[in-house]
């Protein structure tokens, strides 16, 4: 667990590069805003997240048995959301319930090619070095993406 | 990690071996074609490894096999090529690769470069607004759930009864585009809804569409069969696959495999490697998904062929018939097959995986069309956008070696990235401008990702093959433009 002395994560991601693919650390100074910043970073790679306005929002509640699994669990439903209703998002709001229950809420808009600066589609969620760990202040969530 | 001269023994120029002493677990040897030069920015990273992962899976003949384009991925190297006994061997997603069915197509043309050369922007302005690309990129098509079961079940041949290509495409596609033992019902719901909107769309990533002029000849004989003409011929290069449809697939059953892994006491060295006996329901049925989603994309290229051809035609003024526009060939390169191969003088039926890698049958195979079987199959090999690309012919000596396969592309460098930092998109941009290659992407940022320093030089890789007997080149293309998503 994160130690008492530590100063609390400030949120924040870092994208990664792969042989042929990317990847994102996302830190927080809870296991929530871990999760949140690594559904940013995985949006990031497809959009700037400047340009995504909050005109919407879709609620995602996903359940795994650790919180690696949860986190594939997280952003796959969060990438269907894209692929099928062409929505984008750039906040993101998680809890999580004690049964191993995320709960979600991603806020966006539509895709607007016109508009958005758009990046590579994300493929698919790998477990490639997929990681949720307790750090110093907080937690740090490791994912690679196909894209 | 070990140094890679520890473990990795040299056969000759051109082959290398991981003995299976080098792990313990390894069922069989792993081999990897590939010169001096290709071995070692594979051994830059986990590749060599994988190809050695690969080997523990139960039911492997042979080798555990890697193309001279190898490089990491997920589970099994891309580049990689394994064949299970049917009896007792198992199949992996992980061995298929998200993208089921990627592949690539080429179209010829009666145009010659001085003709397509004046109209250049404006083909390549046609093809980028004709062909959806592109996150959020939509397909013409709105499919009703019946019709995308058929998809599922026909492939091209569906997309040809809804007017896009002509029937003589289809014997010049693999599998007749269309691979038996499909079922929509192995299919999830989540996949059609991913799926049903991306049909007749590119992608984004390495998928392009490129207009190529033919460079050089390198087999007269074989080039004059497979349509080729005289240099400065123009030919449609394409690249795309299952989009979501496919990605979900292998989502979904890479979670079934893991689970029936472990009731089926599978022990292996990376998750991702997740599989289940061929023989059993898991195996039964990701192969009937697998087959409804190399469908599909075997019809989202047939549909996107069709989009080029009309793009074409608008621009010239002629129609695709009068242009000439033939389909040359479409190999898949991410499928796991099942084929009658011979193994220690025996005929024996094998699933064959290959991921990033593609068949390359010889003269005279029964799965190579007619059209082409006393020459063989056309082996397409797609470099980068800055330099070339290369159309061979498989070679006897492949159905011994590597289950009748070759390379799929350049394959990426991993040492690139300080290269790429150097580079903006725009900047890839004016350089290709500046060989005369127009380039139209919705997404300039992403070029970086794609300049020639982000592959290995294919030329590299296709005389690994040639030079090792496995295949030999017929002709070399290189890019006038280039659209992507």
């Amino acid at each position: 667990m994160a130690g008492e002395t530590d100063a609390p994560l400030v949120p924040g991601f870092e994208l990664f590069e792969v042989t042929a693919d990317v990847g994102v650390v996302a830190r927080g100074p809870t296991p929530e805003s871990a999760f949140a910043e690594a559904a940013r970073g995985m949006y990031a790679v497809m959009v700037e997240l400047d340009g995504v306005r909050e005109r919407a929002s879709r609620v995602v509640e996903v359940s795994g048995a650790d919180f690696e699994h949860l986190l594939e669990r997280w952003l796959l439903e969060l990438l269907f959301l894209t692929e099928s209703e062409g929505m984008l998002f750039s906040r993101f709001e998680v809890s999580l319930g004690a049964d191993g229950s995320l709960r979600g809420i991603a806020y966006g808009e539509p895709i607007d090619a016109e508009r958005h600066a758009l990046g590579p589609e994300v493929k698919a969620v790998t477990r490639h070095q997929l990681a949720v760990h307790p750090v110093a202040g907080g937690y740090e969530a490791r994912v690679v993406f196909d894209i | 990690m070990a140094a890679w001269e520890d473990f990795v023994q040299q056969i000759d120029d051109y082959r290398w071996e991981i003995p299976i002493s080098f792990k313990a677990g390894m069922r069989v040897p792993g081999r990897i074609y590939a010169s001096r030069e290709l071995l070692e920015m594979a051994a830059q990273e986990e590749a060599l490894e994988q190809t050695a992962n690969v080997a523990f899976l139960p039911g492997i003949v042979w080798r555990s096999l890697a193309m001279p384009d190898i490089h990491e991925g997920y589970g099994f190297p891309i580049g990689g090529v394994a064949a299970m006994r049917l009896d007792d061997g198992v199949v992996s997603p992980g061995g298929v690769g998200f993208d089921i069915n990627c592949g690539t197509r080429i179209i010829l043309t009666n145009l010659t470069e001085a003709e397509v050369r004046p109209r250049l922007r404006e083909l390549a302005n046609q093809l980028f607004r004709d062909i959806p690309a592109g996150i959020g990129g939509r397909g013409a098509l709105d499919l009703t759930d019946l019709e995308l079961d058929d998809v599922m079940r026909r492939g091209a041949a569906w997309m040809v009864d809804r007017g896009y290509g002509r029937v003589e495409d289809l014997e010049r596609i693999e599998s007749g585009g269309g691979i038996s033992g499909a079922d929509p019902a192995r299919v999830s719901q989540r996949a059609r809804d991913r799926g049903r909107p991306q049909l007749g769309t590119l992608g984004s990533g390495n998928h392009f569409v490129e207009v190529q002029a033919l460079e050089s000849v390198l087999d007269a004989a074989t080039a004059t069969r497979f349509g080729f003409t005289a240099p400065g011929q123009v030919v449609v290069f394409l690249h795309t696959g299952s989009r979501g449809f496919g990605h979900q697939t292998c989502q979904d059953y890479l979670d079934r495999m893991e689970a029936a892994q472990k009731r089926y006491g599978i022990v292996l060295p990376d998750r991702q490697l997740a599989c289940a006996p061929i023989r059993s329901p898991e195996g039964e049925h990701y192969l009937a998904a697998m087959a409804a989603a190399a469908n599909y994309a075997f019809a989202n290229r047939q549909c996107i062929t069709e989009l080029v051809r009309r793009a074409f035609a608008r621009v010239f003024g002629r129609s695709d018939h009068a242009l000439g526009m033939d389909l040359l060939y479409d190999v898949a390169h991410n499928s796991a097959k099942i084929e009658r191969h011979t193994y220690e003088g025996q005929p024996i039926d094998l699933c064959v995986h290959r991921k990033g890698a593609t068949r390359a049958f010889p003269a005279g195979h029964p799965d190579v069309p007619e059209r082409y079987r006393d020459v063989g199959q056309p082996v397409l090999v797609p470099g980068d956008m800055g330099r070339y690309s290369y159309v061979a012919v498989g070679l006897a000596s492949s159905m011994h070696e590597t289950w009748g396969s070759v390379c799929h592309g350049a394959g990426r460098v991993q040492s690139r990235h300080a290269a790429l930092r150097m580079l903006r998109g725009v900047d890839v941009v004016k350089r290709l401008e500046g060989q005369g290659i127009i380039v139209r992407a919705r997404n300039p940022r992403l070029l970086a990702e794609e300049a020639s320093e982000a592959y290995k030089d294919v030329a590299d890789v296709v005389d690994v093959l040639e030079r090792a007997g496995i295949a030999r080149k017929v002709a070399r293309l290189r890019p006038l433009a280039v659209v992507k998503g």
